[in-house]
């Protein structure tokens, strides 16, 4: 099988039948090239998907106080609903068995200075477990913690993009700001995949808020998540009993649809996944289908190069050929032309993937990619399709009595 | 070298069947040069092709240099034609995208040789025939009368007990046609044993011996006298 004059053999050939090696090599280089593409945009399009819908955690209830449409127990109707700090230490207590974490947040304008730049930014007054609820990421320093939130500090976390309009090249860390006519030090700096936007922000102590504040302690929304296990069932059930609770506890008419709202994000969760879903089935669906006309087209090539040789096969079955040495031969030649262009294809769709990065953002394709397993099993499926395709017409041409392949013209 | 004995061939055709062959007997001795005549239809292509492995008999015994050819299947076909035979063609039947000398060579890459001794064996072939400073060339490159050359050279390189040529002037006008017979002559004047299909009685008188058929039988077989190409 490897000897060294059946390579030397199957090279001239090679050399010597440019177009026929070029046709087949072409052939199945474009075929397993385009597959790769298609099939990294296809998840480049599942990339761009998950950075729209998937930057905050999943797993979260959030609640709004609204306006009461119902008078109830002696209240009258159109009473406004706030959340205070006991709500917290409540819920934590009697939903312990969904919770995961609990956050106020409470969020205010203002306008911050330091030295000569000021601007107008959203500030967010939050409990520690905000940060995974947003799944904020620091860049340096720390988040705010519980030791903050006790003493209510006056230390801030600022974004990406604060940091660069007040302090330009400055390091921000352990500065102040001036926050309205108080100042507040930095003590950490944050990023979000969410963009710029969500970098524009400022987080504090929501302690600190309520002091500034006339030492109240409202807070307008309250972020709860909740342990994943519990599946989307359980999700509901949580959300249906926490709505309940909280109706008894602030006194809203338990049919009044309008004292306090959820919004569930499991619920938008299942939506996205379903979502996703079709998307993977998409790009699944594309990718089977280039397959199998790559496998088409190398299957014709195939058929056509086997008819082409009739003649020479004959003559070469006059000479003393046998039918598996003839078989052998079409077998090899063709596993090592569509092995190497194989492989080429696939280095070449590759390659385009990885320089494309983020250029295609436009039309929605982020950082399109393939995994090589799959890359490399799709390529191996081809040679193998190309290998049965040459070899059904290869040992059709090598039974014909060589008198007949002989008379081919 | 070779015989035959009531030897039948018949080719299916649709419902009927058309008997080709109606007992062929024949004898011929090592280094004769014997011509197969007939017109066309008399069936000594057919002949020929059973000779050669190229096609099977329906009945009949052959026997090639005492061994009788039998269960033929396409893997011992290829073995005996490789080791028995060399084949000559009207269309030269040489691949086109291998020089002269690879062409040479092929048969003895079926036989198992190594890459040297391959060439050198083919170029001697070439030398034999007077086209050694061709041995570069393609096929398309050379003339009618060089390309029946190199496939008679490509014949004779695995040295096989019989030479089988099937109209092998066919595609030559006369000057290159007398060339070749002379080149024939020339191998059988060494011993080789030779057998010509052919329709022209000028070619057939080139031969020793003669061998007519018509309708599947043999009519005459006769030893003539030579005429020898100048």
């Amino acid at each position: 099988m490897f000897s060294k004059d059946r390579w030397q053999e199957i090279f001239e050939t090679i050399k010597k039948n440019r177009l026929r090696t070029f046709l087949s090599g072409f052939t199945v280089a474009l075929g397993i090239f385009i597959f790769i593409v298609l099939f990294g945009f296809g998840n480049g399009l599942k990339n761009s998907f998950g950075k729209f819908f998937l930057d905050d955690a999943t797993n979260t209830l959030w609640l709004f106080g609204g306006k009461t449409s119902k008078p109830y127990k002696g209240f009258k109707a159109d009473r406004r609903i706030e959340f205070e700090n006991s709500d917290l230490t409540d819920i934590g207590q009697n939903f312990a068995f969904y919770l995961e974490s609990i956050t106020p947040r409470i969020t205010r304008g203002a306008r911050a200075r330091y030295k000569n730049n000021s601007d107008n930014y959203s500030t967010r007054a939050v409990g520690p477990s905000h940060q995974i609820v947003e799944k904020t990421i620091m860049m340096k320093g720390r988040y705010i913690n519980q030791a903050d939130v006790k003493d209510a500090t006056k230390n801030i976390v600022i974004g990406r993009m604060v940091a660069k309009d007040l302090f330009k090249d400055e390091d921000p860390m352990g500065k102040y700001v001036e926050l309205g006519s108080s100042a507040f030090k930095v003590v950490g700096v944050f990023q979000d995949e969410g963009g710029d936007r969500e970098e524009r922000l400022i987080y504090m102590p929501y302690t600190t808020r309520q002091v500034l504040e006339k030492n109240n302690d409202k807070i307008s929304q309250i972020i709860v998540s909740f342990r994943p296990e519990i599946g989307h069932a359980g999700a509901l059930a949580f959300e249906k009993q926490l709505r309940l609770f909280m109706k008894n506890k602030k006194a809203i008419d338990p049919t009044d649809e309008n004292g306090i709202y959820i919004r569930n994000v499991a619920d938008q969760l299942k939506k996205n996944q379903q979502f996703a879903a079709v998307l993977q089935l998409i790009v699944t669906f594309v990718g089977i289908g280039t397959l199998i006309a790559g496998i088409i087209g190398i299957s014709n090539i195939m058929v056509f190069v086997v008819k082409e040789r009739t003649k020479e096969l004959g003559i070469r079955k006059a000479l003393g050929a046998t039918p598996k040495s003839v078989i052998n031969m079409i077998l090899h030649e063709s596993i090592f032309i569509t092995t190497i262009s194989g492989f080429v294809g696939m280095i070449g769709g590759i390659i385009l993937l990885k320089s494309i990065g983020e250029e295609l953002k436009d039309f929605f394709i982020l950082n399109p990619y393939i995994e090589s397993s799959t890359a490399v099993f799709s390529t191996f499926l081809l040679i193998l399709f190309g290998a049965i395709a040459g070899y059904i017409p290869a040992k059709r041409a090598a039974s014909i009595k060589p008198i007949v392949a002989l008379r081919d013209e | 070298m070779i015989e035959i004995k009531n030897l039948y061939k018949s080719y299916k055709m649709g419902n009927s069947s058309l008997q080709v062959l109606k007992g062929i007997n024949i004898e011929i001795e090592e280094g004769e040069l014997v011509a197969i005549m007939g017109s066309s239809g008399s069936g000594k292509s057919t002949l020929l092709n059973i000779l050669g492995m190229l096609d099977v008999a329906d009945e009949g015994d052959y026997k090639l240099d005492n061994v009788l050819i039998e269960k033929l299947d396409e893997t011992l076909a290829a073995k005996y034609r490789n080791k028995f035979l060399g084949f000559v063609f009207q269309s030269f039947n040489l691949i086109n995208y291998k020089s002269a000398l690879e062409n040479v060579a092929l048969p003895l890459y079926y036989q198992g040789l190594n890459r040297k001794s391959r060439q050198k064996t083919a170029l001697e072939y070439l030398e034999k025939v007077g086209l050694a400073n061709w041995s570069s060339h393609l096929p398309s490159e050379l003339s009618g009368g060089q390309k029946q050359r190199v496939a008679i050279a490509r014949a004779l390189a695995s040295q096989p007990k019989v030479l089988l040529a099937d109209e092998p002037t066919g595609a030559l006008d006369s000057v290159t046609s007398n060339e070749v017979m002379g080149l024939i002559q020339q191998i059988n004047n060494e011993g080789k044993t030779i057998l010509v299909v052919t329709h022209e009685i000028d070619i057939a008188n080139m031969c020793k011996r003669i061998v007519t058929l018509r309708d599947g039988v043999i009519l005459e077989d006769k030893k003539v006298k030579q005429v020898l190409v100048s």
